[in-house]
């Protein structure tokens, strides 16, 4: 069975295309920057610090008079909400100034009981505010590192001009990714970073392929047009990007809808992630190395001087 | 052969999760020592007149455990053997693999699940560096001062900062001071004072760094000493970064009485009484429980580190700490109960914790240490290195001597993070992941078969080993699994076809090209394999990233994701290769099923 048609000759870099292409991007990274700017990430308690309970109701719970509980015992700032179902709830406190987390937790678990003795504390989570903020950085490092290691990776194998579009396509990929959290609110907790940095290994995956037949379409096809020879690898590569997307996709909402809501956040990135990273392989890494000029001479073996030769061994 | 080698390989490390597990007790020896076979015939007697029939009783690294059919047995052993090797040994509830014999014969066990998965506790412990230099810097001092005076220097030294401030009369005495105090420790910086009449000591930065690690390795043996005392099966306690210190303790619900222990800081200084008010350095401790508050001396007898033992009971009739000094201790304490017959002793409690308060949105840590008096007595007699201490309330006396026991941390610990997962909610976290794993890789294997047909089929084979080799890797490599490790393996399942996908793409443009099926497939694998290659590489790196940045469960993600990412080139490129070439392998085909 086919899903796609055995030889597709769509043109995806032709120069309108790329500009329409890029165009896109640039909003969509533009749209991301002003909502990471100005609305932020819903930051989980990993990075801001703070009590988070995870608590189950042997039936559906009333948040409302949950709130109202928990206000009469002091704890005006607590955040309440539904975690999955509807037995389960979640609250979570900000950083408390003389953080005593076992007072807070036995002082909750306390108010609680006492309305509903068969609430069963699920799980408890007291982060102190200095390792969230460690958390950040270090995260905000990891990115960064990852970016740079692949910027000197692709260097090696390919040239500098696709180090370029394929780090630009990831920075894409990551913004995008980012954005849309901010965008629509979902929480952002230690597990998104995780998520984010597999979905820069998957679609560099995905650019990387892509490159490789570009490589040897270069050396095969003299003669034709840098934009001519990528073209073709781009639609070589088409079925192979698309199928590898789709079981990708069948597993991931396979884990968003049974995962449970641990998982959730975790998935949605990758999910997001996935789809922005296989368009960014198919436009933005292409179009972006296409942009710099990349021609064959670029990937063709350096002329290897002879004195270098006798010397070695 | 060799592929098939691997394979069962793969099945034999990846059978030991498929036994389960059943209820049952760990006993570790209370004094470190391995257990020997004897002692399961001790337990299965003791157990034997209880009537509970264990379902197996064996050693495994010198830890005796005893699985059970159910948990009242479970429950009904441990009461019985708690009561009958308290003082011996420490006894843990816990969950064990029901393996056959033969199988842990061979050394084999199942994958260990993370906390997020089988519930239990996790510490994040701070330790307060600047104490451990500052306790560093007092016993300088301290030193300082008698050394100088056996000496017959005429001195006085204080502390000023991180500095020892060294103050004498004379240029020849400046002299002979920074001899003295070189002699005592020639690593230490000794600088000259501003006013040519003192000199200012300082730790190198390879002293502080020393004295930082030694903190850290002293504070986490004390917490593996208090973890035994308290009886938690399969605990871990490990350095992470600098002065932090992880704790996991599965299977533990209530964290409350654990920090509590394990943060503690208590521990026990004596010290005399100074009654006239005459020595210099005396200060005032004000007095716990209702004790009256005294001047005390500057010099302390005997401190907590220097207790081995320490055991609580009564002492006419109020709660006490009986008290086992070392030699040193022992050496002290006597030439002191010698000199001082009939003067007044106190024994200090002290505790040590910390307060954060925020002024003006600045956050501000504070550590508070607080020094109490919690008994004072004459010396009525000479003694050594055993003796009692009573002032103390029930509850107070038996965690100090618990904590005594286990040591005193060199450095004050803080919880900076605590998370404490419900057994029910790992469970879930189980059968979810479970859940998805299945699906997802269900739904992956029914796409394959669907769209490449018999090599589609091959594809499944291939990434079901894939499956089994990251089991049976894991098992192996005894990395624990978490919740963020099953989505690791879910993305894999995902991920791990598209070295097929690469190489099936590729032999369908070979015969579209024209050439013949055989020449197809080896072309297929041999064109694809750079793709494959790199694309596995860079994602690679960026697991290792991971691997390197993450903590705790985001490190069970890397790791799933690494071991994903290399059996998944095994068994898409070998694997699929052989079971291709024995299929297809010298014969003539017309058309191939791809």
């Amino acid at each position: 069975m086919r899903l796609i048609k055995e030889k597709t000759s769509i043109d995806f870099l032709s120069r309108s295309r790329r500009r329409i292409a890029l165009s896109i991007s640039a909003l969509a990274i533009v749209v991301s920057l002003v909502s990471i700017g100005t609305r932020g990430l819903e930051l989980g308690i990993d990075f801001t610090g703070g009590v988070l309970l995870e608590i189950s109701y042997p039936q559906a719970a009333d948040l409302n008079k949950i709130r109202g509980l928990l206000a009469d015992a002091g704890f005006d700032e607590v955040q309440v909400q539904e975690f999955g179902v509807s037995t389960d709830v979640l609250l979570r406190l900000p950083p408390q100034a003389d953080a005593k987390p076992n007072e807070i937790r036995e002082k909750l678990r306390n108010t609680l009981a006492a309305d509903e003795p068969n609430v069963d504390l699920r799980r408890v989570v007291f982060v102190g505010p200095q390792v969230g903020e460690e958390l950040t950085e270090k995260g905000g490092l990891a990115m960064i590192f990852t970016l740079l290691m692949i910027f000197g990776y692709v260097m090696f194998r390919f040239q500098w001009k696709f180090a370029a579009g394929a780090v630009a396509a990831l920075a894409h990929d990551v913004i995008i990714t980012l954005g849309f959290f901010s965008l629509f609110r979902f929480d952002f907790d230690l597990t998104v970073v995780a998520a984010v940095l597999a979905v820069i290994g998957y679609s560099l995956n995905d650019t990387v392929v892509t490159f490789d037949r570009i490589r040897e379409n270069f050396v095969k096809l003299r003669g034709t047009s840098s934009e001519e020879a990528m073209n073709l690898s781009i639609n070589q590569m088409l079925a192979r990007t698309i199928i590898t997307g789709v079981t990708t996709l069948l597993v991931l909402i396979a884990l968003l809808l049974l995962g449970g809501e641990a998982v959730a956040p975790f998935s949605i990135a990758l999910i997001v992630g996935i789809i922005v990273g296989t368009y960014s392989s198919i436009y933005t890494a292409s179009a972006i190395a296409l942009n710099l000029k990349v021609t064959a001479q670029d990937l063709l073996p350096p002329e290897i001087d002879p004195d270098l030769i006798d010397d070695l061994p | 052969m060799l592929v098939l080698g691997i394979f069962l390989l793969g099945i034999l490390l990846a059978l030991p999760n498929f036994f389960g597990s059943g209820p049952a007790v760990q006993m570790v020896s209370a004094d470190g020592r391995a257990f020997t076979d004897s002692k399961i015939d001790e337990i299965v007697t003791a157990l034997a007149s209880v009537d509970v029939q264990p379902e197996a009783v064996y050693l495994v690294d010198g830890r005796a455990v005893v699985r059970f059919h159910n948990v009242e047995d479970q429950m009904l052993a441990a009461e019985k053997l708690r009561r009958q090797f308290d003082q011996s040994a420490s006894i843990a509830l816990t969950l064990a693999p029901k393996l056959p014999d033969w199988v842990r014969a061979m050394g084999l066990s199942p994958m260990s699940l993370g906390l997020d998965l089988r519930g239990g506790v996790y510490f994040l412990l701070e330790v307060d560096m600047d104490s451990a230099i500052k306790s560093r810097l007092t016993l300088y001092e301290q030193s300082f001062t008698t050394l100088l005076r056996d000496a017959s220097i005429r001195s006085r030294v204080d502390l000023d900062g991180s500095d020892i401030i060294v103050r004498v009369r004379g240029a020849e005495n400046l002299e002979a001071a920074r001899e003295v105090i070189a002699a005592a420790d020639p690593d230490l910086l000794i600088l000259d004072g501003a006013d040519g009449q003192s000199l200012r000591v300082r730790m190198t930065p390879s002293q502080i760094r020393e004295r930082q690690d030694f903190a850290i390795e002293q504070n986490i043996t004390t917490l593996r000493n208090r973890v035994n005392q308290l009886g938690v099966a399969e605990p871990l306690v490990q350095r992470q970064g600098v002065d932090r210190i992880v704790v996991q303790l599965p299977g533990v619900q209530d964290p409350n009485r654990l920090d509590d222990i394990l943060t503690a800081t208590a521990t026990l200084e004596f010290r005399m009484v100074d009654t006239a008010g005459t020595f210099p350095g005396s200060r005032f401790y004000a007095g716990r429980n209702g004790e009256t508050g005294q001047m005390l001396r500057r010099e302390i007898i005997v401190s907590g580190d220097q207790i081995i033992d320490a055991e609580s009971g009564f002492s006419e009739g109020s709660p006490a700490v009986f008290i086992t000094l070392d030699s040193a201790g022992g050496t002290s304490m006597l030439k002191n109960t010698r000199e001082n017959l009939n003067k007044p002793m106190s024994t200090v409690f002290i505790e040590v914790r910390r307060e954060t308060t925020e002024v003006n949105g600045q956050k501000h840590t504070t550590t508070i240490r607080t020094e109490e008096i919690i008994n004072t007595a004459t010396i009525r007699g000479i003694f050594k290195d055993r003796f009692v201490v009573t002032g103390l309330r029930p509850v107070e006396a038996r965690d100090l001597a618990l904590l005594l026991r286990a040591g005193a941390l060199a450095a004050p610990v803080f919880k900076v993070e605590e998370r404490t997962i419900g057994p029910s909610l790992g469970q879930d976290n189980i059968d979810r992941g479970f859940k998805a794993v299945s699906i997802g890789f269900l739904a992956v294997v029914a796409f394959m078969a669907f769209y490449y047909r018999g090599f589609g089929l091959i594809a499944n084979v291939a990434l079901f080993s894939n499956l089994l080799f990251i089991v049976a890797l894991l098992s192996l490599l005894q990395a624990s699994l978490t919740l963020p490790g099953i989505a690791g393996i879910v993305l894999t399942v995902g991920m791990a076809v598209d070295a097929n996908v690469l190489i099936f793409e590729r032999i369908r443009e070979e015969l579209a090209a024209g050439n013949k099926p055989q020449a197809a497939i080896h072309e297929g694998y041999d064109k694809a394999l750079s793709s494959i290659m790199d694309a596995n590489v860079t994602t690679l790196i960026a697991a290792i990233v991971l691997f390197a940045f993450g903590t705790g469960p985001i490190k069970g993600f890397a790791i799933t994701l690494s071991l994903g990412i290399i059996t998944s080139m095994f068994t898409a490129i070998i694997g699929t290769r052989t079971i291709v070439n024995l299929i297809f392998g010298g014969r003539q085909l017309k058309s191939l099923p791809v």
